[in-house]
C-alpha cells in the first residue's frame, strides 16, 4: 500500500466538524420533537378519529414508508416550488424529517396505547382517581415504558438519515464534509472522520438513552 | 430547457432494473454475509462473536450514505479504481449483512435451547445440528423481519444515486435537470418504488399476523 495518510488536513477543519454535528444533533433533535406532535395526533386519529380520517392516515403512513427518503426529500425541495411553496435547504430537510419520522411514529405512539389495560384504568377510577391523576399515575409510566426503546432507536435512525439531506446541500455534517473535501482533495479521510463522528453520536445517544431507561423506567422486578 | 417527451418517462421506468438489479445483489449479498454474521454472533466462539458484534453496532451506528462513501473511497487507498456500480453493490452488501445478521441472530435465539441441547444428545455435531434443527424453525420466524427488511433495501439503493450510479432515482434527477419538471418527476419515482415496495410490506405484514395467530 503505498497511500499517504493525511488526516492533519481534515483536523485543520475540526470548527467546520464540530459545526456540522451541532447542526445534524439540532436537526434530528427538532425533526424529533415536531415528528412526535404528528405521531401523537395521527395515532389519536387513527384509534379513534372518523373512518375517513383513518384512511388519510394510513395512507400517510404507507406512502412514506413505501418510498425512499431520498425522494421526499427531493418532493419537498424541489417539487415544492412548482406549487408555490419555496423552502430554505434548511427547512426543507427539517419538513422531510418531520413528514418521515411522524409516519414510523404514528405506528409507535399506537402501540403504546393499545398497551394499556382498560381494567387499570378502572381500578384507578374505582379508587376515587380523578381522570389527570389516572393519567398520570396509572397510564403514563407504563406507557412510557411501552415505547421508549421503539422510539429511542427512531431517533438514532432519524439522526443518521438525516445525513441524507446533504443531497440538498442542507446545513449538517455530511454536507460539511462534502465542504471539506471539494477544498483540501482528501475523500477518504474527510468521509472515514465523519463516519468516526456519526458513529460517536451514536454511542453518545444509545448510553444516554440506556442510562435514562435504567435510572427513571426500570420496570418492577416480579417476584 | 426542453420539454418532457415520452423517451424521457421510458427512461426513468427502463432505469428501473438498475433498482431491481442492485436491490437483489446486494440482497443476496447481504444473505451471505448476513448469515456468516448471524452464525458467528450465535456460535461458540467468543472471539467471533465479539467480532460479528461489532460489525453491527458499526454499521447500525453510521449512516447507509457514509458506508456507501467510503465503499466508493476505500478500495482506491489500496490502489484499486471502483466504478459506482461495484461501490454501491459493495457498499449496499455489507450494509445488509449486519442488519440479516442481527435480525437472524434473532430468529435463531427463538429457537428453544432444549431443541439444540437434544440434537446434541442425538450426536448431532455443529453443522448437522444448525443446518437440520436450529435453522428450519428459525427461518419461520425471520420470513416477516427479512421481507420487511428488503423493502429497507430497495428504498437505500435509492442513495447509490448520490454516488453517480444511474438508477432510478439518478434517472430521475438527470431528466429533471433537463426538463425541470421536479413535481411530475419525482411524483412518477415514488409511484414506481411504491407499486415496487408496498406489495411486500403488505405480504410481510400478513405471514407476520399468520405467525403470531399461530403462537396463540
Amino acid at each position: 500500500m503505498t497511500y499517504e495518510f493525511e488526516f492533519g488536513e481534515v483536523f485543520a477543519y475540526w470548527p467546520e466538524l464540530a459545526a456540522g454535528a451541532a447542526h445534524t444533533l439540532v436537526l434530528s433533535t427538532l425533526a424529533m420533537a415536531i415528528g412526535m406532535v404528528v405521531a401523537v395526533l395521527g395515532a389519536l386519529a387513527k384509534t379513534s378519529g372518523p373512518v375517513w380520517l383513518r384512511w388519510i392516515i394510513d395512507a400517510y403512513i404507507e406512502l412514506i414508508r413505501n418510498t425512499p427518503f431520498l425522494i421526499q426529500i427531493f418532493l419537498i425541495f424541489f417539487g415544492l416550488p412548482s406549487i408555490g411553496l419555496r423552502l430554505s435547504p434548511d427547512a426543507a430537510a427539517l419538513t422531510a424529517l418531520v413528514v418521515n419520522v411522524g409516519a414510523y411514529g404514528i405506528e409507535i405512539i399506537r402501540a403504546g396505547i393499545e398497551s394499556i389495560d382498560g381494567g387499570q384504568i378502572e381500578a384507578g377510577r374505582s379508587l376515587g382517581m380523578k381522570p389527570l391523576q389516572i393519567f398520570r399515575y396509572v397510564v403514563l409510566k407504563p406507557a412510557i415504558q411501552a415505547i421508549y426503546p421503539a422510539l429511542t432507536s427512531q431517533f438514532i435512525l432519524l439522526m443518521l438519515n438525516s445525513s441524507v439531506c446533504s443531497a440538498i446541500a442542507a446545513s449538517e455534517l455530511t454536507a460539511a464534509a462534502g465542504d471539506i473535501q471539494s477544498r483540501n482533495f482528501r475523500s477518504f479521510e474527510v468521509y472515514l472522520v465523519v463516519t468516526g463522528i456519526y458513529f460517536a453520536l451514536s454511542v453518545v445517544l444509545w448510553s444516554a438513552f440506556a442510562g435514562i431507561e435504567q435510572a427513571f423506567l426500570r420496570k418492577p422486578s416480579r417476584r | 430547457m426542453r420539454t418532457l417527451s415520452e423517451g424521457d418517462i421510458l427512461f426513468i421506468l427502463l432505469a428501473v432494473r438498475w433498482t431491481l438489479l442492485l436491490s437483489l445483489i446486494a440482497f443476496l449479498g447481504g444473505a451471505v454475509g448476513g448469515l456468516a454474521v448471524a452464525l458467528a454472533r450465535t456460535g461458540e466462539i467468543r472471539a467471533l462473536r465479539l467480532l460479528a458484534r461489532g460489525y453491527i453496532t458499526v454499521f447500525q451506528g453510521t449512516p447507509l450514505l457514509m458506508q456507501l462513501f467510503l465503499a466508493f473511497f476505500v478500495p482506491s487507498i489500496f490502489g484499486i479504481n471502483v466504478d459506482p456500480w461495484t461501490a454501491a453493490a459493495l457498499g449496499l452488501s455489507l450494509h445488509a449483512s449486519a442488519f440479516l445478521g442481527e435480525i437472524w441472530r434473532g430468529s435463531i435465539e427463538t429457537v428453544p435451547h432444549g431443541q439444540t441441547e437434544a440434537a446434541t444428545a442425538l450426536g448431532l455435531r455443529y453443522w448437522p445440528r444448525m443446518a437440520l434443527v436450529v435453522v428450519p424453525q428459525a427461518v419461520r420466524i425471520a420470513i416477516p423481519p427479512t421481507i420487511g427488511f428488503l423493502v429497507q433495501l430497495i428504498k437505500a439503493t435509492s442513495l447509490a444515486s448520490i454516488i453517480g450510479f444511474v438508477e432510478l432515482t439518478r434517472a430521475a434527477q438527470i431528466i429533471n435537470n433537463a426538463t425541470f419538471r421536479p413535481f411530475t418527476l419525482f411524483g412518477l419515482v415514488a409511484l414506481v418504488y411504491f407499486v415496487i415496495c408496498w406489495p411486500l410490506s403488505a405480504y410481510s405484514r400478513r405471514i407476520e399476523r399468520k405467525l403470531t395467530l399461530a403462537s396463540r
